[in-house]
């Protein structure tokens, strides 16, 4: 970065920089004719279509756009019968599942850093969920609708049939009781539950956290072992806020990543409305309210994170 | 402070005790650990307990991950009987190959196979080269506007494809580009389930994930040396030339990276399948739709009735198998690009 500065706008003069500046433009060129063609417009029309009605002329070759004011937010919003169901329970769930997914994929990426024999072997696997877990893939079973039907009752009758975890499962909740220890220990049995999930998702964010984990120098741990500082202290003291910069990384990503998922309800409900019903402007309207809602989850999660943020260098 | 202590005090005692019998390797290990007041004992079993519990929850996760596979494949080689025979779980009594022959039927597996790889490879070509352009402009020029136009990139990241999927439906179905293809067309031509379309969408870097894709390279370009294409640059190498002939060797192993990802997501990715290239017969498409293909070849042959779940179950399993073995072989061959591609990339906000 510092070399940067130096390097080539400042003492050459001003012919210099905008050559430069040139020479920049032309090389992003493709993302701007992109971003502005397939995104900026894009975005622009969805946000008109959300306040219109959109019919489709395939014989004129054009389509038409009729404005009808806040009618497709207030059918999403409170005539719609799933929407607002299907927004709240995955927004319930991403609160679940993205702590769980950034403590998982810390530990792991803690486990994959130390040396032993078959470390290769191991990372290989842990990362196979990058494939498995991406597109199409995700869910292509419950997509059946009849596979899905069954899948349900299997496991309703699993939640009658008496079983060890569901056994220690009772006798954690009855023994802590109602109040703040109890929610906790539901928590901990959901996210136990959802382990697989939960490591499904987290190919990327182990990536992320090993690199992280990969730049601190050893000589800061012996130093500290030197001291007589333990492991537990170490992970306290160096490990965490040096790896704190990826934490709002994995965070960012996981929370995008989980709401653009393939067996997202609300992904489901947008497509059908758009490929298969053809209502362009309900679709869009569902779209930007499920985007912005990510924006502003985004948007508050990333400042309390920035802020907690320590940078080493 | 303990531990130097432990370990000098055990080295005295051993020497000490080292003049009249050799003792044995227990009794010279109890010798130090009673010198260091247990703590030798302690530490040891505590590292040998930890160790244990690592391994074990090792195996346990790498078994989650792998385990729908291997379920998925004992489901595939099972034959009819197997699947309705309830005293059989994990190993068929009867392997057969017929899932996998029937599948490959119903999913046209080999022209498909063929078509994905051509179109993928294309597409992911197409999608890494123009990010890669983009990127080396981010990080090694300076331009007015520079910050916002990487918060546009941000932007590309975080917005969902679905949030402007009746948008793009729409300009893709009657595809204008601002006018230009009426101007010379006449009228708006339709790009919907074509390559072309997706194509045009992948050159300017709006595929899939390609933000995520820029962000990558541009981390990977800052933290190369500048002083390469200073000195290019003063011995008169033009700026495109730098780029091509001294940074881009240099970024191979990043670039590799990022195509085998871009290349891997566009396999299984079910988004922009759907909108462009699902006429095309990608695996994507062949495998979300072989539980009805299947449904349907099966009720044509057994006048009418359904198949059972179990079988749907085998079907899908096999189709899935065989769709994603292309993709596990790449990854299995290419894995140390997969697991450096981040590390490379410095990611950092």
């Amino acid at each position: 970065m510092v070399k940067a500065k130096g390097g080539k706008s400042g003492k050459k003069g001003m012919t210099m920089s905008t050559k430069n500046a040139i020479s920049g433009y032309l090389f992003i060129l493709p993302f701007i004719i992109g971003f502005v063609a397939f995104m900026a417009y894009p975005l622009y029309q969805t946000v008109r279509f959300a306040f219109s009605f959109v019919t489709m002329d395939a014989v004129n070759n054009t389509f038409f756009i009729e404005w009808t004011g806040l009618e497709n937010l207030r059918r999403a919003l409170t005539i719609d019968p799933d929407f607002v169901r299907f927004l709240t329970e995955e927004i319930v769930q991403m609160a679940f599942v993205v702590p769980a997914i950034v403590i998982f994929s810390l530990f792991v990426a803690i486990m994959l850093n130390r040396k032993f024999p078959g470390r290769a072997f191991v990372r290989a696997i842990f990362f196979l969920p990058v494939i498995l877990a991406s597109g199409v893939l995700i869910g292509i079973e419950t997509n059946n609708s009849l596979l899905d039907m069954v899948a349900t009752q299997i496991q309703d009758q699993n939640a009658m049939r008496a079983n060890v975890t569901g056994f220690i499962e009772d006798l954690l909740i009855s023994a802590t009781g109602a109040g703040v220890m109890g929610d906790f220990v539901f928590y901990i049995l959901d996210i136990t539950n959802e382990i697989y999930t939960i490591a499904m998702a987290s190919g990327i964010q182990i990536l992320i956290f090993l690199a992280g984990l990969q730049t601190i120098s050893p000589s800061i741990f012996e130093a500290a072992s030197i001291e007589g500082a333990t492991a537990w202290e170490n992970f306290w003291k160096i490990t965490f806020p040096m790896v704190s910069p990826m934490i709002l990384v994995v965070v960012v990503y996981s929370i995008v990543d989980f709401m653009v998922r393939t067996d997202s309800e609300v992904m489901n409900m947008v497509e059908i409305q758009i490929m298969r019903l053809m209502n362009f402007g309900f679709g869009s309207a569902l779209a930007l309210v499920f985007f912005l809602a990510i924006a502003a989850i985004l948007g508050v999660v990333g400042f309390i994170i920035s802020r907690l943020v320590y940078y080493y260098d | 402070m303990t531990k130097f202590g432990a370990t000098k005090v055990a080295k005295t005692g051993k020497t000490g005790k080292s003049g009249d019998k050799k003792p044995s390797n227990f009794a010279k290990y109890r010798e130090r650990n009673r010198a260091s007041d247990g703590y030798l004992l302690r530490t040891d079993i505590r590292r040998v307990l930890g160790n244990f519990l690592m391994v074990v929850l090792l195996f346990g996760l790498c078994f989650l991950i792998l385990q729908p596979l291997f379920h998925q494949f004992s489901n595939a080689i099972m034959s009819r009987d197997d699947l309705f025979d309830p005293t059989v779980i994990t190993i068929p009594r009867q392997p057969s190959w017929a899932n996998f022959r029937q599948a490959a039927e119903l999913m046209n597996y080999w022209s498909s196979l063929f078509s994905t790889i051509v179109i993928t490879f294309s597409v992911a070509v197409l999608q890494i080269a123009a990010c890669t352009l983009v990127a080396y402009g981010f990080s090694r020029f300076n331009f007015p506007l520079k910050r916002f136009w990487f918060a546009c990139v941000i932007v590309t990241i975080i917005v969902p494809p679905h949030t402007i999927m009746a948008s793009m439906f729409l300009n893709f179905r009657f595809f204008d580009l601002f006018g230009f293809v009426s101007l010379i067309n006449g009228e708006p031509i339709n790009l919907l389930q074509t390559v072309q379309g997706y194509l045009i969408l992948s050159a300017g870097a709006m595929g899939l994930r390609n933000g995520l894709y820029i962000f990558m390279l541009r981390q990977y370009f800052r933290n190369m040396p500048k002083e390469l294409e200073e000195s290019a640059w003063v011995d008169g190498c033009g700026k495109l030339r730098t780029f091509a002939q001294i940074m881009l060797p240099d970024a191979v192993p990043m670039l590799v990276s990022c195509f085998l990802f871009a290349f891997v997501w566009q396999w299984t990715d079910g988004f922009y399948t759907g909108m462009f290239l699902q006429g095309q017969g990608v695996m994507a498409h062949q495998m979300s739709s072989l539980g009805e293909a299947f449904r349907v070849a099966y009720a044509n042959m057994n006048d009418a009735v359904p198949p059972s779940i179990a079988q749907i179950e085998a079907m899908i399993s096999t189709g899935v198998l065989m769709g994603i073995t292309p993709i596990i072989a790449i990854y299995l061959v290419a894995q140390r690009f997969f697991v450096e591609s981040i590390g490379q990339s410095g990611i950092k906000m």
